[in-house]
């Protein structure tokens, strides 16, 4: 059994090609899984008892809040893997991540707010649920911008390290919030134990919406990565490009 | 002790050490990231009455009046331990409804009753097609008969 040499992949060069490769393995059937979920959601499944067809937003948002934070906590595992074992690739993947977690924070935001004031009543309320999910899209915002403002490379992901891990402890603190204090948002229909709380043909809907969301971020991720390696290591990549 | 291993330990003693920190500042500020307090809690003189605050619960069946003016609801948030009457003059949510929950902003007057100026609706976690609520709403109907 031949095996794979995984530090040949922790060189930007060589990740470079292996990246292009893998990219449209993951961005069709993305596409295909999020006409099918779109499909599900607005075909298939039904209205429900309470809200009609105001909850459909929920296929969206649900998949839109979970990638935000769980994109976070994978910046943050890259930026320290990357910090402590000086890992280059590990420190790009992690900037690669922040813009595709944010937009997904952003997104999941707006679409709770669409769906707040027909249901709740309000745009906006300042509950922990909501506001520790503001806070997510500010470090977000906060990762970016330091990166951007430091010229240095290899100083920048250190100071996007820093700032990626400490804003890590938000994460529990969004999924919980909903249990440790009285909030607007209602809980966690999806838990980890226990069924949810939720007919079958919604729930089918919601996570092949996950799934699609999932590969899309992957491939997209992927895709920036190229271009950070390009940016980072012009030369290098280039002889890699010329050689393929 | 290879550097990198030390930088390891480094980054996760400063993540532990961060969560305990943020986990006794959240402990400090339970009383200000509650959204609202419950009927109990206003009854146990654990909610800030001097000033405005929120309350929540479930509207309690059959209580919900409508004024002659047709914008002034009253109803009873309860908790089903407490009940606090409410006096609210405008435009309810959607998703107001007996028997489902309900967040209220407002002050609580001399006489008990609370006067809000907000009502929100609260959504339960619970999505289901309406056949399936139907149900559950008569076999509810068939218990109160039967405990009746």
């Amino acid at each position: 059994m031949a095996r794979i040499n995984w530090y040949k992949y922790a060189s930007p060069t060589n990740f470079y090609p292996f990246a292009e490769k893998m990219i449209p393995w993951f961005a069709f059937p993305a596409a295909v899984l999020f006409i099918v979920g779109l499909y599900v959601g607005f075909f298939v499944a039904p209205s429900d008892f309470q809200q009609g067809d105001a909850y459909r937003i929920i296929f969206i948002h649900v998949p839109a809040a979970w990638m935000g934070m769980l994109l976070y906590v994978l910046m943050a595992i890259y930026a320290a893997i990357g910090w402590a074992f000086n890992a280059r690739l590990s420190s790009m993947m992690a900037s690669a991540i922040s813009i595709t977690g944010a937009m997904f924070t952003f997104l999941s935001l707006v679409t709770g707010s669409l769906w707040g004031k027909p249901t709740w009543g309000t745009w906006w309320v300042w509950d922990a649920r909501l506001t520790s999910t503001l806070i997510l899209l500010f470090l977000y915002i906060g990762f970016i911008s330091l990166q951007a403002s430091i010229d240095d490379p290899r100083r920048a992901d250190r100071a996007g390290a820093v700032l990626a891990i400490v804003g890590v402890i938000n994460v529990p603190i969004i999924y919980f919030s909903v249990q440790w204090w009285n909030t607007l948002h209602q809980g966690a229909t999806i838990r980890l134990l226990g069924k949810p709380t939720m007919a079958p043909p919604m729930l089918a809907a919601m996570l092949i919406m996950l799934a699609a969301c999932w590969l899309y971020s992957i491939a997209v991720v992927l895709v920036r990565l190229r271009y950070i390696i390009i940016e980072r290591e012009q030369n290098a990549a280039r002889a890699a490009e010329v050689s393929v | 002790m290879k550097r990198r291993h030390k930088r390891m330990g480094f980054i996760i003693s400063g993540l532990a050490g961060l969560a305990i920190a943020t986990g006794l500042a959240l402990n400090a500020f339970q009383d200000n990231l509650v959204f609202f307090f419950s009927p109990s809690q206003v009854a146990a003189k654990e909610a800030p009455t001097g000033r405005t605050f929120r309350i929540g619960g479930l509207v309690q069946e059959g209580t919900v009046k409508r004024d002659t003016d047709g914008l002034t609801v009253r109803f009873t948030v309860t908790d089903t331990a407490q009940g606090i009457p409410v006096i609210y003059k405008g435009i309810l949510p959607d998703l107001f409804k007996e028997g489902k929950g309900c967040v209220a902003q407002g002050k609580v007057g001399a006489n008990g009753v609370f006067y809000a100026d907000q009502v929100l609706a609260k959504h339960d976690e619970n999505y289901m097609p309406p056949e399936a609520g139907q149900a559950i709403d008569n076999a509810k109907a068939a218990k109160t008969v039967v405990d009746n």
